[in-house]
């Protein structure tokens, strides 16, 4: 009988300290002021929306530049569901979700008749047409945008401190949620043709995997992720408007950065390159734009030294994963005596 | 019967180059075809189109009797074509027994832990045990081509193309894989065979072609039609008549 094992020393090490950062964090209402977990769900937004984009163009190796356009989808829900529908903020970002998942078929449908740099393109102006149709929709502000109503916000919680809670654990929460998702789906037999995907198109083909189907669906899941997150990012934020919802830098350019220093390609990347992200910021951020072009210096000799990304770096030279996904053949006695220590 | 793999009046041209110019191939089902070539001579192209990688410009790719010229590659593969790479295409981030459960499942339709067994069985069979947990872009080339040949047999294939799997191979590990490949044979799959390695073919083929310009200039039994005029004048330059 064959056994088979996806842990490694490394990925018990990871798992552990996995688990006690989500004890700090779960735990940091405790521990922090009103700042530190602003910026803590902050981090943990651009975590998952980094992860994301690293399922999409790392893994199917679908380079969209427009998953802004989900995210704005989301927000623009979020306020839509609560002000129009009376539906509460926290289940409207659940609403969200599938939402993003439907409208991302018919996208779907239309921007995959393209490929490699129209595709990208192709994303970016779906987004810039969202855009433009929420700068149309005048009950929801317009081009100017618009605060989520006092009354709304009042309602979600008994007192502002409580409030700031619940938003962080939210934060929080959905992060975890779509991190977990994303290792149950790399652990699927689905997760095995994505990563052979990842590798090689071609050679993922010819050994029976239907290419175009997974790319497929890894676009609306995306999709379901990022207008859910999408919608947590602006009750957050409080206020929408379409340069903020559908902003490419914010929900694209850093994303990208985030996850191409980290290590595209590798789930432990994105947040490697969100870590770095965020300390570079919160170092530079006085020197105003001259953070931007550190922040582009800093991308340029990330990919000329390190192409797979700083993580990508350490795995291939120590042959680690912070998360049991491998399949490892465990040897058995008759066979492969060689690997074994007397 | 209807040949398991069958090109009828292929055609196909990139720019002004024409790599295959009315091709009809018949394999059987049991049998061992060698093609060999000059460089350029549109063999692997063959293998492209016959797989699915490769539209051609004209003409009908036959499986079993059934048409498959415009079935995607993922379908042929699973209705039994396996190819090997001329320049081995391994997974390289995924372990060299991930990369064969990869094509076990989904070669098969089925489940990831039902292949397994059959996984390790195949490690085995191609001399890769040993190398089962490492990344498979770390291997040597000798390695690669074992993988890529084990990751073609884990689709239980009906029909197995073989793409120039022997070269840059020494002596001994040459003639490890005429075993490997004649037990294949054994085991009811039916082969075609690419390879500049002349003496591997003649052990192991039925029949010979020689592709030559994008047509089929000689075929039949292999020492005849290795030591026929026409493999000698596009190999050595010498006159067929002279």
């Amino acid at each position: 009988m064959t056994r088979v094992e996806h842990a490694t020393k490394s990925s018990r090490i990871g798992v552990m300290l996995v688990a006690a950062a989500l004890v700090v964090f779960v735990l940091a209402p405790y521990w922090g002021d009103r700042q530190t977990l602003r910026l803590l769900a902050e981090i943990f937004t651009f975590v998952a929306l980094a992860s994301l984009w690293n399922l999409l163009a790392g893994y199917a190796g679908l380079v969209s530049v427009g998953q802004q356009a989900f995210v704005g989808l989301g927000g623009y829900l979020l306020f839509a569901l609560a002000m129009l529908l009376d539906v509460h903020p926290i289940a409207a970002i659940f609403i969200a979700g599938p939402i993003g998942a439907l409208v991302a078929i018919p996208v779907a449908a239309l921007i995959f008749r393209l490929r490699g740099a129209y595709f990208a393109i192709g994303t970016w102006v779906v987004a810039e047409v969202f855009r433009l149709l929420a700068s149309q929709v005048s009950v929801l502000g317009g081009g100017s945008g618009i605060s989520l109503p006092a009354a709304v916000v009042i309602a979600m919680a008994p007192s502002r401190q409580l409030r700031e809670f619940e938003t962080y654990w939210l934060a929080l929460g959905l992060t975890v949620l779509v991190l977990a998702a994303i290792v149950i789906l790399l652990r699927s037999r689905h997760g095995l043709a994505l990563t052979a995907l990842r590798d090689n198109e071609a050679a993922a083909q010819s050994c029976g995997i239907d290419v175009a189907r997974i790319k497929f669906l890894v676009y609306v899941l995306t999709a379901f992720g990022t207008a859910m997150i999408g919608a947590l990012i602006f009750l957050q934020k409080l206020r929408i408007s379409p340069d903020t919802a559908f902003s490419v830098n914010d929900w694209t350019a850093f994303v990208i950065f985030i996850t191409v220093i980290g290590g595209i390609g590798r789930i432990e990347g994105p947040i490697i390159g969100t870590i770095i992200f965020f300390i570079m910021r919160q170092a530079l951020a006085d020197l105003g734009s001259l953070y931007l072009l550190m922040m582009g210096a800093v991308a340029i000799v990330v990919m000329l030294w390190a192409p797979k990304g700083l993580w990508g770096l350490i795995a291939e030279r120590f042959g680690w994963q912070a998360l049991p996904l491998q399949r490892r053949l465990v040897p058995t006695p008759n066979i492969s005596k060689k690997e074994r220590k007397p | 019967m209807a040949p398991i793999l069958a090109l009828d009046d292929i055609s196909k041209r990139f720019g002004a180059v024409v790599v295959a110019d009315g091709i009809d191939l018949a394999l059987n089902e049991g049998e061992a075809l060698g093609i060999i070539g000059p460089n350029g001579a549109g063999k692997t192209t063959l293998f492209g189109i016959a797989t699915g990688a490769v539209r051609p410009d004209s003409g009908r790719v036959l499986f079993a009797g059934e048409e498959i010229t415009h079935l995607s590659p993922e379908r042929r593969c699973r209705k039994g074509i396996a190819r090997s790479f001329q320049i081995p295409q391994p997974f390289s981030g995924m372990t060299v027994f991930e990369n064969v459960v990869v094509a076990a499942a989904f070669g098969t339709g089925q489940g990831e832990a039902a292949v397994y067994d059959d996984c390790a069985v195949l490690l085995e069979r191609c001399a890769l045990t040993t190398k089962a947990n490492q990344r498979a872009g770390g291997l040597t080339l000798l390695d690669r081509k074992r993988l890529e040949l084990a990751r073609a047999l884990a689709t239980r294939p009906r029909v197995l193309l073989l793409d120039e799997v022997a070269g840059g191979l020494s002596e001994h590990e040459c003639a490890a894989l005429v075993t490997l490949i004649k037990d294949v044979r054994a085991g009811g799959v039916s082969v075609i065979w690419i390879e500049h390695v002349v003496h591997a073919l003649l052990a192991t083929v039925d029949r010979l072609l020689v592709l030559h310009g994008g047509k089929f200039i000689a075929a039949g039994d292999p020492h005849a039609v290795i030591k026929s005029p026409q493999v000698a004048e596009i190999y050595m330059g010498i006159a067929a008549d002279a």
